[in-house]
Parts: structure tokens; C-alpha cells; sequence
């Protein structure tokens, strides 16, 4: 089966921004992501854990986008431009797609 | 006094926050899931705001009632001025941190307010309805002001509409005055239909949410393990100020006894769930950690354990009740 080249985008970022990473990245032109819940971690900034919260201060979230590698750096100036100061991780991987024109 | 303190440290709520906070100390793996902490949270909020929207619908609306959001807004700008000062002096924190600090300490904790109505109800002691909705006005101008503070400064904060939306209609605001309003509308009629739901289990859900709060509070204590000395003054300190300027603004508009205890409560507590997501997006280079454990691991402990009592003791002291 023919497979096509592609870029695996994931976004690690603090729930409050969530939404305004993905307006940052749909004005840039990305199709389509998924948005996945972090049950929790540790890094630079601490340890947390997703049970128990409330409210929306300490959750984290993680978008991930597959597109064409022509696209990434319009979508990472994107991001970057929202996840700047915030707590997060930003990292790219090469992966292959089996359906190049949904991306 | 002493027996206040008693009674309400052996009390089921605040034993169950003790339990929690046991448990993460302990480094237990009891934990509550978020989709069941929010669950408890949203049923607390509805009957709170429900309560007291019939309590107004009883006891109809008066001056007292525009006084007194007048009042909470006032105070939730004026603490984070007088919390921004003392936190400076007590720890010496950046203009930043100290305003994102001081931004918590004028909004409120709705779970001390909820703890503090409980005590009262327990107590035999009346207050105004109309405080949960004094509650919701509190939340959002202190977020103003630790803006303000910061922008004072050579930084300046991140406000953009769709920050404004989400700190006004941020869902606790909308679930409690909207569930104020149907208990408004309803009346005494509404309250018959839903008692079953909204007054019988509420004690027993409280403790729930309580025993989750103690292991948010544990966990975040172990975290922050490493809290100055100053900072942990201040978490004290703060709630002590902020309730005797409750006080005097409770005596000075006449609320009742009840109404100046929960007015005291609301200038003492110390928000752990707008303010924290607002500063997040306004002031992401502000350590969440410092303002997260000293809401949720230093004041909301004291204010649910020796506050709450100690505050009525005053209370009742100041207004003869």
C-alpha cells in the first residue's frame, strides 16, 4: 500500500490555553487534530496529577496534528506564538500517512 | 471560643478533610477522580445557590441586598492591595508572584464559604440568602487588580476578550447565580420538589468533596514542602486581615450575624479554582506553585480548622448574636 510522508505535531499545554492553540493553529491553516486529556506528570515546573482538580488552573491537555511537511513551519509559528511563556512541550516526529490529501 | 474550635474541628466535614489530607501525606493511593470531584462540585454549587435564592424569594430584597454586592466588590479590589504589601514585606516575592498571590486572596474559595454556611446551619444562626451571590461577585474584580499591580511594574498582564468571558462566565459564576435565580423563581414551592436532592445528602456530599480537597490540599503541601517561612506567615496572616476587614464591612452595612460571619469568610479565603486559571493565561510567568500551595495548602486548611470558628467567635463578640 502507498504511504505518504507526514509530520506527527504534539503539543503538551496547560488546559486554559487549549483553546486558544487550537484558534492559533486553525487560522494557520491546519485541518484537523485531536485533543487528548494528560492524566499527569512532572517537569520543570512540578508534579501534578489530574485527579481530584476542579477547576482548570493545573490541567494539562495534548494536541496532536498530523500534516504535510511542506505545512510545519506555518503551524509551529502558530504555536509558538501561543505556547511562548507557558508550561508545555512541543515536539515533532516524522511519521507516514496512508491518505496524503486529508492533510 | 475554645469549644467553637471543638466542636468544629470534630466535625464530620472537617474531619474528612483531615482524612484526605492523612492520606496524601502518607502518599495513599486513595484519590478521587476529576469527573467525580466535578460532579461533587457541581451539586454543592447548585444546592448552595439554590438555598439561597429561596431564602430571598422568602424574605424578599431590600437595599441591604445592592449594599452588599457593592461591598463585596469593593473588598475583593481593595485585599489583593493590602495582600500585594504584606507578602512583600513578609517574603520578599517579585512584583510578579506577589501579585499573582495577591490576585487569589481577594477572590474567594466557594468551599469555605459552603464549610462556614454548614457551621452556621449547625449553630442555629440565619444569614442573608443573598450572600451566595455576594460569593460570585467577589470573584472576578480581584483579578483586576493583581493586573493592575503587575502592570505598575515593567511587566504587564495578558487581558484579552476571551479572558474577560471566561473569568465572567466561568462555570461556578453561572451554575451559582443561576441556580440562585431558580431558587429566586421558585420559592419555597421549588424547594419542596428537590429537598430530597438538595438538603438531605448535602452534609454527607460536602464531606466528600472535603476528603478530595484534603488530598489536593496534601499533595500540594508536599509539593511546596519547601514554603519560606515568610510565605507560610503570610498564608496565616492574610486570612486573619482579610476577615477583620469583613467585619468591620459586615457591622458597618448592617448585616446579620450570620451574614458578617460568611462576609468575614469570603474577605479571608483565598481562591483555588478562577483565579488560578486566569493567572495561568495573564501571567504565565508567575510560579503557580507558590500561589497554588499557599491557597490550598496553607489557607484553606486554616480557615476550614481554626478560621471559620474563630471568625464567629468575633462574629457573635462585634454584633451581640
Amino acid at each position: 500500500m502507498d504511504t505518504h510522508k507526514a509530520k506527527r505535531v504534539e503539543i503538551i499545554i496547560e488546559a486554559v490555553m487549549a483553546s486558544r492553540l487550537t484558534n492559533a493553529l486553525e487560522k494557520a491553516g491546519v485541518r484537523g487534530y485531536s485533543m487528548l486529556p494528560v492524566l499527569g506528570g512532572t517537569g520543570r515546573s512540578g508534579t501534578w496529577s489530574r485527579a481530584g482538580q476542579v477547576g482548570r488552573g493545573e490541567g494539562m491537555v495534548q494536541v496532536v496534528c498530523l500534516i504535510r511537511p511542506e505545512r510545519l513551519d506555518g503551524l509551529l509559528d502558530a504555536a509558538f506564538s501561543v505556547v511562548e511563556k507557558h508550561i508545555g512541550v512541543v515536539s515533532i516526529t516524522d511519521c507516514e500517512v496512508l491518505r496524503a490529501e486529508r492533510f | 471560643m475554645l469549644d467553637l474550635a471543638l466542636a468544629n474541628l470534630l466535625s464530620p466535614i472537617v474531619l474528612s478533610f483531615a482524612l484526605g489530607l492523612f492520606a496524601a501525606l502518607v502518599r495513599s493511593d486513595l484519590t478521587v477522580p476529576e469527573a467525580a470531584a466535578k460532579a461533587l462540585s457541581i451539586y454543592l454549587l447548585f444546592a448552595i445557590g439554590f438555598k439561597g435564592g429561596v431564602s430571598v424569594s422568602d424574605h424578599g430584597i431590600d437595599g441591604l441586598l445592592a449594599l452588599s454586592l457593592l461591598t463585596g466588590v469593593i473588598l475583593s479590589a481593595l485585599l489583593p492591595l493590602i495582600a500585594f504589601a504584606l507578602i512583600r514585606v513578609m517574603s520578599g516575592l517579585s512584583t510578579l508572584d506577589a501579585a499573582a498571590v495577591a490576585g487569589h486572596y481577594g477572590s474567594i474559595s466557594i468551599v469555605t464559604f459552603v464549610a462556614a454556611t454548614s457551621v452556621l446551619q449547625g449553630a442555629g444562626i440565619t444569614s442573608e440568602g443573598f450572600m451566595v451571590a455576594v460569593a460570585a461577585a467577589m470573584e472576578a474584580p480581584a483579578i483586576l487588580s493583581a493586573l493592575w499591580l503587575v502592570s505598575r511594574g515593567e511587566k504587564s498582564g495578558r487581558m484579552d476578550a476571551d479572558l474577560w468571558r471566561e473569568i465572567l462566565f466561568n462555570g461556578s459564576i453561572v451554575l451559582l447565580l443561576g441556580s440562585f435565580a431558580i431558587g429566586w423563581i421558585t420559592g419555597d414551592e421549588g424547594l419542596d420538589k428537590i429537598s430530597a436532592f438538595i438538603v438531605a445528602p448535602f452534609q454527607g456530599v460536602l464531606c466528600l468533596f472535603l476528603l478530595d480537597m484534603g488530598l489536593i490540599a496534601g499533595r500540594g503541601l508536599r509539593s511546596g514542602a519547601g514554603l519560606s517561612a515568610g510565605l507560610f506567615g503570610f498564608g496565616v496572616l492574610m486570612p486573619v486581615i482579610g476577615s477583620m476587614i469583613g467585619l468591620g464591612a459586615g457591622v458597618l452595612i448592617g448585616l446579620s450575624t450570620g451574614g458578617v460571619l460568611l462576609l468575614m469568610v469570603l474577605s479571608a479565603s483565598a481562591s483555588y479554582i478562577a483565579v488560578p486559571a486566569a493567572m495561568r493565561v495573564a501571567l504565565p510567568e508567575a510560579n503557580p506553585s507558590i500561589y497554588l500551595t499557599l491557597s490550598l495548602g496553607v489557607t484553606f486548611p486554616f480557615n476550614l480548622t481554626l478560621g471559620i470558628p474563630l471568625y464567629l467567635w468575633a462574629a457573635q463578640l462585634v454584633t451581640g448574636g
